[in-house]
C-alpha cells in the first residue's frame, strides 16, 4: 500500500501550511518524509537545496537537528527529564557548550510562558503546558521550519487555541515556516495561509486561505534572514511507508 | 554528543530503573569478585611458595665445590683444569668468591656425622653449622620454638623436630604428623646435649692422641673431644631441606663449628697448610637473576658450581598455568554477568523504544544513540568492577582469616595466602568495563538502528 503516492508540492519560506485529510490519508507520512524521519521509496524531497532522499542517516540526523523542529500530538517529552532538561536535550546532540545551554533553554521556555515550571517533569504538567514545552524544545536549535503533527489533537479547545496562537506568533514574528498536520478543517481555516488536502495518499486540493490573519511568503517581521525562497519542495512518485 | 553528556545521560538513565540496573551491576560485581578472588588466591599462593623457596635458598644460592672433590667427577667437563691441578677451595678462595659482584655472603658448609649424647644415651646424626645470617634469611627459623643462637660462636644448638622426637623417645606413627612441636619444646629447651667429635690437629700433637692419618703429602692427628651445647631452639620446618639425604638434624653456629676443626669425612684434604679448606661453599646471591652470572664467575675460578635456578623457572611456569586456570573460572562468572548486561540493555531498548524515537526525531544521530547505550554498559561495568574488586578483596580477607585459624589449629605459622596487587585491582576494573562494552555492542547497535517512525508509534 502506498501511503503517499505521486504528490508534488512546493512550500515557500515563511508559509503557514495546514495539511488536511482523514486518518490514513497519508498526511503524517508526508510530514515524516519532510521531517527526515522516513525516506521515500522513489521521488525527491528537497529542503534548502538538499535532497533528503539522497542524504546518509548521519546527514539526516543533522538535518533533523538543525533544519526542522517537530511537535507531536502526544507531546513526546521524555518523562524522566525535567522541562529544562527536555529542552536542553537537542542542544546536547548539537554539542552546544554546556555553560550556554541552561540559559538558552530558560530563554526558550520563558518565551512559551513556562519560566515557572523549569524543574517539573512532564507528567506533573497539563497537556497545554507539555505542548508548550515541546514547542520550546522544537525551536531551541533555531530551525528553519516547524513541523507539527496534530499539535492540538490531545488538548481541549481552549488550550488548543493557546498553542495555535503560539505557533502563529512564531510564524508571524520570526518568519518561521510552519507545516501543520491536522484533521480539523476549522483550525486550518483559522490559522493557516494555505491548506493542502490529502486523500488516500494523493494530493486532492491545494488552496490559499484568504481568511487567515496573515499569509506571508515575505514575512513582515523577520529577525533571522530567510535564505532561499523555496523552502520545501516535495515530489513523491511512489512514497511508501513501511 | 560530547563524552560528558553521554556519561551524564547514561547515569541518569541507569538511575531511572535503578532496581534492574542494580541487579545487573551486582551480577557484574559477583563476576569480577570471583575473578579477583581466584587470581588473588593464585598470586598469594605463588608468593607464599616463592617466599618459602627463596628463603630455603633454592633461588639465590650457588654451591661451589672443589674439582678435587671426588664426588664431582661426574660433573667434570672438558674445559678447565684436571681435578688434580684445580685450585683448593680454601679460605682464600672463599674470600675471592665473596668479592664477586652480586654475592651477599659466601660461607663454608661444615657438616659432619657424629655422636650427640642426651641423657647419657648416644644418638648418631648429621650436625651442620648455620651462618648467623640465616636468622633472617631462612624461614625455617621464623616460626621456631625457642630462639635463634645468641651469637655466632655460642655453645648452643637448634634441633630439628624429628631429632627432638628421637631424643624424647617418641616414635611418630607412620603417615601421621600429629606431634605438637610446642609439646616437644617444653622438656628440651634449656637442656644440654653433648657433642662428641674428632678434632683435626696439626702434628705433632701432645695430648689425647687417639689416632694418626698419614697421607702422601701431609699428616694430621685426630683428637677425640666433647662439647656441651645448650638447646635453644626447636624447628618444625627443615632448614636444611636443600641437602636431601645429607641434611642435618642438629644445627650449631657456623663460627663455633669452624673453630672445632672437626674431621669431615667427605673432605679429601691433601693440604698441609694451616689454612682451612672446605668441601663446599654456599654462596648467597642478592638477586635470583644474578645466579647464572655468579655461577659462571665461580666456574672461571676453577671450581664446580651448582644452583637450582631451573627449578625456580619450572615452578613459575606451574603458577602461570595455575593462575590461568583460576582466571578462566573467574572469567566464567563474568561471562554469565555479561549475558545479564545484554539482557538488561535489550530490555531497556524495548522499554525505551519511544524515548529512542523521540531522541532521533529531535536530532539524535545513530552514533548518539549507540554511544548512549554503550556508555550505560560502560558505567555498569565501571561500577560493577569497582564493587566487585571490593567484594573480592573482602572475600579474600575472610578466606585468609579462616585459613589462618585453620593453620593455627594445626600449629602451623600463619601465612598470607592472599594477595591483591594494584595491577589486579586496575586490571579487573578495566576488564569489567571491556566485557561490559562488548556486551553492550549488540544492544547499542540495535538501538541505533531503530526506525524512529515505528518507535514513535509504539505506545
Amino acid at each position: 500500500m502506498r501511503a503517499v503516492d505521486g504528490i508534488s508540492i512546493d512550500i515557500r519560506a515563511g508559509e503557514f501550511v495546514a495539511m488536511l485529510g482523514a486518518s490514513g490519508s497519508g498526511k503524517s507520512s508526508l510530514l515524516n518524509l519532510i521531517a527526515g524521519l522516513d525516506r521515500p521509496t522513489s521521488g525527491v524531497v528537497t529542503v534548502h537545496g538538499n535532497n533528503l532522499a539522497a542524504l546518509s542517516r548521519e546527514q539526516l540526523a543533522k538535518y533533523r537537528l538543525h533544519t526542522v523542529g517537530m511537535v507531536f500530538q502526544s507531546f513526546n517529552l521524555i518523562p524522566s527529564m525535567t522541562l529544562l532538561e527536555n529542552v536542553e536535550l537537542p542542544m546536547r546532540f548539537a554539542e552546544v557548550d554546556r555553560r550556554e545551554r541552561s540559559a538558552l533553554a530558560r530563554q526558550s521556555l520563558d518565551r512559551v510562558g513556562l519560566s515557572g515550571r523549569l524543574s517539573h517533569r512532564p507528567m506533573e504538567l497539563s497537556g497545554g503546558e507539555q505542548q508548550r514545552a515541546s514547542l520550546a524544545r522544537a525551536l531551541i536549535n533555531k530551525p528553519k521550519m516547524l513541523l507539527a503533527d496534530e499539535p492540538t489533537g490531545n488538548l481541549d479547545s481552549r488550550t488548543g487555541t493557546e498553542i495555535m496562537q503560539l505557533i502563529q506568533s512564531f510564524n508571524q514574528s520570526m518568519g518561521m515556516t510552519v507545516l501543520m498536520v491536522t484533521h480539523e478543517q476549522a483550525l486550518a481555516e483559522r490559522y493557516a495561509g494555505r491548506m493542502v488536502h490529502l486523500a488516500d495518499g494523493r494530493l486532492v486540493d491545494d488552496v490559499r486561505n484568504v481568511a487567515a490573519p496573515m499569509t506571508s511568503s515575505a514575512p513582515l517581521v523577520s529577525p533571522e534572514p530567510v535564505d532561499a525562497p523555496a523552502t520545501a519542495h516535495a515530489t513523491e512518485r511512489r512514497g511508501e511507508t513501511r | 554528543m560530547k563524552v560528558y553528556d553521554l556519561a551524564d545521560l547514561a547515569v541518569r538513565n541507569l538511575r531511572e530503573s535503578i532496581f534492574r540496573n542494580s541487579l545487573t551491576t551486582i551480577g557484574i560485581s559477583v563476576g569480577v569478585a570471583s575473578l579477583v578472588a581466584m587470581l588473588s588466591l593464585g598470586i598469594g599462593l605463588q608468593q607464599l611458595a616463592s617466599r618459602r623457596l627463596q628463603k630455603s635458598g633454592l633461588f639465590d644460592t650457588v654451591v661451589a665445590t672443589s674439582r678435587r672433590d671426588l664426588r664431582n667427577f661426574r660433573e667434570q667437563r672438558e674445559d678447565g683444569p684436571a681435578p688434580a691441578e684445580s685450585p683448593l677451595l680454601d679460605e682464600a678462595a672463599r674470600k675471592k668468591i665473596a668479592q664477586i659482584p652480586g654475592v651477599v655472603e659466601a660461607y663454608p658448609d661444615i657438616r659432619f656425622v657424629t655422636d650427640v649424647r642426651f641423657d647419657g644415651k648416644p644418638h648418631l646424626t648429621m650436625v651442620a653449622g648455620v651462618p648467623f645470617s640465616a636468622k633472617n634469611n631462612n624461614d625455617a627459623f621464623d616460626g621456631m620454638q625457642g630462639s635463634f643462637f645468641s651469637s655466632d660462636a655460642a655453645s648452643e644448638a637448634i634441633l630439628q623436630k624429628s631429632f627432638a622426637e628421637e631424643l624424647l623417645g617418641i616414635i611418630p606413627k607412620a603417615g601421621t604428623d600429629t606431634t605438637n612441636i610446642a609439646d616437644l619444646a617444653k622438656p628440651l629447651l634449656g637442656k644440654d646435649v653433648t657433642l662428641r667429635y674428632a678434632e683435626r690437629t696439626a702434628p705433632p700433637s701432645s695430648s689425647g692422641v687417639s689416632g694418626s692419618v698419614v697421607s702422601d703429602s701431609a699428616a694430621y692427628s685426630v683428637v677425640s673431644r666433647e662439647r656441651v651445647l645448650k638447646i635453644v631452639g626447636l624447628t618444625d620446618l627443615d632448614p636444611d631441606s636443600l641437602r636431601g639425604t645429607a641434611r642435618a638434624r642438629v644445627f650449631m653456629p657456623l663460627k663455633l663449628a669452624q673453630d672445632l676443626h672437626v674431621v669431615q669425612s667427605n673432605l679429601r684434604d691433601s693440604s698441609a697448610s694451616d689454612m682451612p679448606s672446605y668441601s663446599s661453599i654456599s654462596v648467597r646471591v642478592q638477586n635470583p637473576n644474578q645466579v647464572p652470572a655468579v655461577e659462571d664467575a665461580i666456574k672461571k675460578m676453577g671450581f664446580s658450581a651448582f644452583s637450582i635456578v631451573d627449578a625456580a623457572r619450572s615452578m613459575r611456569q606451574f603458577f602461570a598455568v595455575l593462575d590461568g586456570f583460576l582466571a578462566i573460572f573467574g572469567s566464567l562468572a563474568l561471562a554469565v554477568a555479561s549475558i545479564g548486561i545484554v539482557n538488561t540493555l535489550v530490555m531497556a531498548i524495548l522499554e525505551r523504544r519511544r524515548e529512542i524515537g523521540i531522541m532521533k526525531a529531535i536530532g539524535a544521530s545513530d552514533a548518539d544513540v549507540r554511544g548512549l547505550f554503550f556508555a550505560e554498559a560502560g558505567v555498569m561495568g565501571l561500577v560493577g568492577g569497582a564493587v566487585g574488586v571490593t567484594l573480592g578483596w573482602v572475600i579474600g580477607r575472610i578466606i585468609n582469616f579462616g585459613m589462618n585459624i585453620y593453620l593455627q589449629s594445626l600449629h602451623f605459622p600463619s601465612a598470607e595466602i592472599w594477595s591483591v596487587p594494584v595491577w589486579l585491582v586496575l586490571g579487573a576494573i578495566a576488564f569489567s568495563i571491556v566485557v561490559s562494552l562488548v556486551s553492550g555492542l549488540y544492544p547499542a547497535s540495535r538501538a541505533a538502528r531503530l526506525d524512529p517512525v515505528q518507535a514513535l508509534r509504539y505506545e
